[in-house]
C-alpha cells in the first residue's frame, strides 16, 4: 500500500517468482545449477583463476532458504522505499520516487586485490590533478605534444576562466567516482573517469546499512572493511580547501552544500551527504554574493560560507559567469572564488580531464606526470578524431562499442554485437557525420555476479565505481558502487536505463574484524558513553560555525 | 551557535502547521458525523463547508452536499487546498525540504502516512460506516508525527520555529471551530436546553478533545458562553487559544534572547499585546461586543503574526543584515 505502483509491481512478482520456482527450495540448490556463461564471476571466479576469498560468504549464502531469501530482499526494497531512499523519476510530467533497485547478493572483493586497486585509483587521481593543474596554467603535456592541444582547449568542458588560478594542494578533483569494470580474465580496467560531480556514493553506505539490517546472519564475523567514515572524511577535505580567514579569532569554517533543489533527481544523495557533515544543505537561492564574498541566508541574517561542495554542474553555478539562464546557480560566485574567498569542491573546469576522449590520454599522463605505469589499465581506445582510429572503427563496428564522448548515463552506446544492421548503420552515418564526437572501444566481456531475478538466482553483468576524497591527500572508500545491470543479457549499469546496486564487501586482511573507527569519527551510529566526550564534541564543533 | 538557514525556517513552520491543521479537521469530521445529527437523526454537513469558508469551492465541484461528497471534498480530493490529503501532501512537500534536517523517522512516517492516504479509496474508506475509523487513523497518524518530533527532533532553533507555527495554527483553528459552531449552534427558542442543544456543545467541545477538560473545570452544566470561555481563554488546556499564544509568545521571547535573532522585535511586540489582550479578557465582555466580531479580530492578528514571523526571520535578502 505504501510502496510506488513499481515497487509494487516488482514485488508483487518476486512474490510470484517464489511461488513458481516451488518453497522449501534452498539456495544450495540454486547455487550448483549456477552457470557464469563463461564470464569471470565476482563470487566464484574463473576456470583458471577460482575465487578462494569467498568461501565462508558462499558457505553461508547456500545455508539460506530460497523463499527467506526472497522475502527478505523484497523487505528490503519496501525498507528501501519508505525511508525515501530513492530518486526522482519525472513520468507523465509527475515525479515519482523510485528506489535504486538492491540486490541482496553481495559483490566480495579480496583484501589484495582492493589494496592494488586502492593504489591505483590514487595514482590516476593525482595524474588527472596534475593535468588539470598543467592545462590551466603552463600546459607543458600540450607543449611537449603529450596530448592534442585542440582536444583539451577545444573541448566543451575547458574552462579558459579558470586559466592562472591556483588551488588549495594544487586540487581540483575532490570528489573522483571511477568506473572500473572486470574482464573474462579478472583484471580491472578503468571504464571512465567521473571527476565532475560524480553520484552513488549514498548508496553505497545506505545498501550496507540495509544488509546489515537484513542480512546479520551473512556477515557476522566475515571480517569486512566498514564505510561509514566518508561524511567525516569529506567534510575533513572541505576544511582543509577552505581559504584562510584573518578576521575571525578561531577559525572553523562554515561548510555547505549545494544541491539544485529537492525536485534534483539525486536529491536524497545531498540530504545524505549534509547530513552525514552536518552542514546545511542550501540551495543558490539560499546564498548571496557581497563584495565577492558569499553568504547564506539565515534566521539570523547573512552568515559567511566558507567552502561548498557544490552538486551543481559548472555550466549552472554562475550565470555571471557561464550559463546566463540558469536559475539554479549563484551570481557572482565564480568571482568570489577567483579572489580566493571561497573554495568549490570539484574545482570549476574538471570535465576536460574526465572526457571520454581524454580518457584514453590518461595511462600517457600517469607516465608523464609520475613516471610510472598505470596500475590500473585502461580499456583499448580508438580516438574516432584521428582518421587510422575512424576507418579501424567502421571497417569492425560490428565488434565494437562506440560512445560519444560528451554523454552520460549510458546514452548515445552502441554496442557493436548487439546492434541490429540498422542500428550500425545510422552509427556509422553518426561517425562520419562528426568522427570527433566518438570513441570506441572492443566490448569488454564484463564481469557477472549471482543475483536474484524473477528467473532464480543468475548471473548479471556488475561494474564498480570507488569513490575517491582529495583535499591533501587522496583517500579511497574501501569497495564503491557495485551496479548491476538486471535486465538479462545487458551491458548498461546505470539507474537511468534499469540498473540496480549491489552491496560491495571488502575483505579485511586475513579476514580479521577491522579495529573499531577511531573517536573522533561522529557518523559512527554505534558510539558508546565510553568514548570521550571531549572527542565527540570537537567532531560536533566542525560543523558549527564560530 | 549553528545558524539555521530562513528557508528552513520557514518549512518547519509550515510543516507544522500544515499537520495541526490535518489534525483539527479529522477532529471536526469525526465529531460532526457522530454527534451532530439534528432532531431528525440525519446530518447536517453545510457547517462544515463554512468552516473556512469553502461552500463556494464546494458547489464548483460538487452538485449537493452529501455526506460523501463533503468527506470526499474534505479527505482525499487534492484540488481542494483545505482537504486533509491537501494538507499532508504540503506538510510532506515541506519535509522533503527539510529531510537534511528533521530526524529519518519523521520523515519515513510522514512519507508513509502521505502514501497510506494516496492509496484510500473513496467508495470504501469514505463509506459512513467507516468514517470514524478513518478520522481516528488520521488523527492517531498526526499524534504520532507529534510523538516521533517531540522525542527525536533536535532542540535548536528549528525547535521553536516548528512549536511556534503548531502552537499558531492550533489557536487559529480553535477560533475557527467556535466561529462556525457558535454561529449555526445559537440556540433557537425552540433548541434551548434540548438534548440536541446539549448534544451540539459536546459536539463542540470534543472536536477540540476538551470535553472530559472541560468538565474538570465545569463538572456541571454546559451554556454556551461557559463552552466559548472555556476555548478561548482556559488557563491549562493545551488547545485553547490563551495557552496557544502564551506558548508563541514565550518562543518568541526565546528567539530573541537565547538566539540573539534580533529581526524578531516586531513579531514579539505583536504577540505580547495580543498576549496581554487575551490575558485581561473575559467571555461576558466578549460576547456583550459580539463574539464573531472578536474572532475576526483575533484571526486578522495571527494572520499578521504569521506575517510578521516571516518577514522577520525567512526573507534575508537586504544586505544590511550582515552577521558574523
Amino acid at each position: 500500500m505504501s510502496a510506488s505502483p513499481s515497487t509494487a509491481d516488482r514485488m508483487a512478482r518476486r512474490a510470484q517468482g517464489a511461488l513458481l520456482s516451488g518453497s522449501g527450495k534452498g539456495v544450495d540448490d540454486l547455487l550448483s545449477s549456477y552457470d557464469a556463461n563463461g564470464f569471470y564471476d565476482e563470487l566464484f571466479g574463473s576456470a583458471s583463476k577460482p575465487a578462494s576469498h569467498t568461501e565462508a560468504v558462499k558457505d553461508r549464502l547456500r545455508q539460506l532458504d530460497y523463499d527467506d531469501l526472497r522475502r527478505r530482499a523484497s523487505d528490503a526494497e519496501r525498507e528501501l522505499y519508505n525511508l525515501g531512499i530513492t530518486f526522482l523519476v519525472y513520468s507523465d510530467a509527475k515525479a515519482v520516487d523510485r528506489i535504486l533497485p538492491f540486490d541482496v547478493i553481495p559483490r566480495i572483493i579480496a583484501a589484495k586485490e582492493w589494496a592494488h586497486l586502492e593504489k591505483g585509483v590514487q595514482q590516476r587521481i593525482a595524474a588527472l590533478n596534475m593535468f588539470l593543474h598543467d592545462i590551466y596554467h603552463d600546459q607543458h603535456v600540450l607543449k611537449d605534444g603529450i596530448i592534442p592541444a585542440e582536444l583539451v582547449l577545444g573541448n566543451a568542458n575547458y574552462r579558459p576562466q579558470m586559466q592562472g588560478i591556483t588551488l588549495p594542494f594544487k586540487t581540483y578533483i575532490h570528489i573522483a567516482g571511477v568506473d572500473l569494470v572486470r574482464d573474462h580474465e579478472g583484471t580491472f580496467r578503468v571504464l571512465e573517469d567521473n571527476g565532475r560531480v560524480p553520484s552513488g556514493v549514498s548508496y553505497v553506505v545506505e545498501n550496507r546499512h540495509m544488509m546489515l539490517r537484513a542480512f546479520p546472519d551473512l556477515m557476522g564475523d566475515i571480517g569486512l572493511r566498514n564505510v561509514e567514515n566518508y561524511g567525516a572524511k569529506l567534510l575533513d577535505a572541505m576544511c582543509e580547501i577552505a581559504p584562510p580567514r584573518a578576521d575571525v579569532d578561531s577559525y572553523d569554517p562554515q561548510v555547505v552544500l549545494l544541491s539544485p533543489g529537492a525536485y534534483n533527481s539525486a536529491y536524497f544523495e545531498h540530504i545524505f551527504l549534509a547530513r552525514e557533515m552536518g552542514v546545511p544543505l542550501v540551495e543558490g537561492r539560499d546564498l548571496a554574493v557581497i563584495d565577492d564574498k558569499v553568504y547564506m541566508k539565515t534566521t539570523g541574517g547573512l552568515r559567511r560560507v566558507d567552502s561548498i561542495y557544490r552538486r551543481i554542474g559548472d555550466d549552472f553555478l554562475d550565470p555571471l559567469a557561464f550559463n546566463p539562464d540558469s536559475m539554479l546557480g549563484v551570481p557572482g560566485i565564480f568571482e568570489a572564488y577567483r579572489k580566493g574567498n571561497v573554495a568549490l569542491a570539484n574545482a570549476i573546469g574538471t570535465g576536460v580531464a574526465d572526457d571520454k576522449a581524454v580518457y584514453a590520454y590518461v595511462p600517457r599522463m600517469i607516465k608523464y606526470y609520475l613516471g610510472e605505469d598505470a596500475l590500473i589499465p585502461n580499456v583499448d581506445t580508438h580516438i574516432c578524431r584521428e582518421p587510422d582510429a575512424l576507418q579501424y572503427t567502421l571497417d569492425n563496428l560490428d565488434k565494437l562499442v562506440v560512445k560519444p564522448v560528451g554523454e552520460a548515463g549510458g546514452y548515445g552506446i552502441t554496442i557493436g554485437p548487439r546492434a541490429s544492421k540498422a542500428e550500425l548503420e545510422e552509427c556509422r552515418a553518426k561517425l562520419l557525420e562528426d568522427p570527433a564526437n566518438y570513441i570506441s572501444q572492443p566490448m569488454v566481456p564484463l564481469s557477472v555476479c549471482p543475483t536474484l531475478t524473477e528467473e532464480g538466482i543468475e548471473p548479471r553483468h556488475v561494474d564498480l565505481r570507488p569513490f575517491a576524497i582529495t583535499a591533501k591527500s587522496t583517500w579511497v572508500l574501501p569497495g564503491g558502487l557495485t551496479r548491476v545491470a538486471l535486465k538479462k543479457g545487458t551491458l548498461i549499469v546505470n539507474s537511468s536505463q534499469g540498473g540496480g546496486s549491489k552491496d560491495t564487501w571488502v575483505l579485511t586482511e586475513g579476514g580479521q574484524a577491522e579495529p573499531e573507527p577511531v573517536a573522533d569519527d561522529s557518523t559512527d551510529p554505534f558510539h558508546t558513553q565510553s568514548q570521550s566526550h571531549a572527542a565527540l564534541s570537537s567532531s560536533q564543533s566542525q560543523s558549527q560555525s564560530q | 551557535m549553528a545558524a539555521l538557514l530562513a528557508r528552513y525556517a520557514e518549512c518547519i513552520f509550515w510543516m507544522a502547521r500544515y499537520m495541526e491543521r490535518a489534525e483539527n479537521l479529522a477532529c471536526i469530521l469525526d465529531v460532526h458525523e457522530t454527534f451532530a445529527r439534528d432532531s431528525f437523526g440525519s446530518t447536517n454537513w453545510l457547517p462544515i463547508l463554512r468552516l473556512n469558508a469553502d461552500e463556494k469551492r464546494f458547489f464548483e465541484l460538487y452538485p449537493t452536499a452529501s455526506v460523501k461528497n463533503v468527506l470526499n471534498f474534505y479527505v482525499l480530493d487534492q484540488k481542494n487546498p483545505t482537504s486533509i490529503i491537501a494538507a499532508i501532501a504540503a506538510a510532506r512537500e515541506n519535509a522533503r525540504q527539510l529531510r537534511p534536517l528533521i530526524s529519518t523517522e519523521m520523515w519515513a512516517h510522514l512519507n508513509m502516512f502521505y502514501n497510506r492516504l494516496l492509496a484510500l479509496e473513496p467508495a470504501t474508506d469514505l463509506a459512513q460506516h467507516n468514517i470514524q475509523r478513518l478520522c481516528a487513523s488520521i488523527k492517531e497518524a498526526c499524534q504520532t508525527h507529534t510523538g516521533i518530533t517531540e522525542g527525536t527532533f533536535f532542540r535548536d532553533q528549528g525547535w521553536y520555529f516548528y512549536q511556534l507555527g503548531r502552537n499558531l495554527e492550533r489557536a487559529d483553528q480553535a477560533t475557527r471551530v467556535l466561529d462556525i459552531k457558535y454561529h449555526t449552534l445559537l440556540p433557537s427558542p425552540r433548541d434551548v436546553g434540548t438534548p440536541i442543544d446539549i448534544s451540539q456543545w459536546n459536539s463542540l467541545l470534543r472536536s477540540a478533545a476538551g470535553y472530559h477538560a472541560f468538565r474538570r473545570v465545569y463538572p456541571r452544566g454546559m451554556t454556551p458562553a461557559a463552552v466559548a470561555g472555556f476555548l478561548l481563554f482556559n488557563d491549562n488546556f493545551p488547545r485553547s487559544v490563551l495557552v496557544c499564544m502564551r506558548e508563541v509568545d514565550s518562543l518568541l521571547n526565546r528567539l530573541n534572547s537565547k538566539y540573539r535573532l534580533r529581526r524578531g522585535t516586531l513579531p514579539l511586540e505583536r504577540s505580547d499585546e495580543l498576549l496581554g489582550n487575551l490575558s485581561n479578557q473575559t467571555i461576558e465582555s466578549v460576547i456583550s461586543v459580539g463574539l464573531h466580531e472578536y474572532l475576526d479580530g483575533l484571526q486578522i492578528n495571527f494572520a499578521k503574526l504569521s506575517n510578521d514571523i516571516a518577514q522577520a526571520f525567512f526573507l534575508i535578502d537586504q544586505p544590511g543584515t550582515l552577521s558574523a
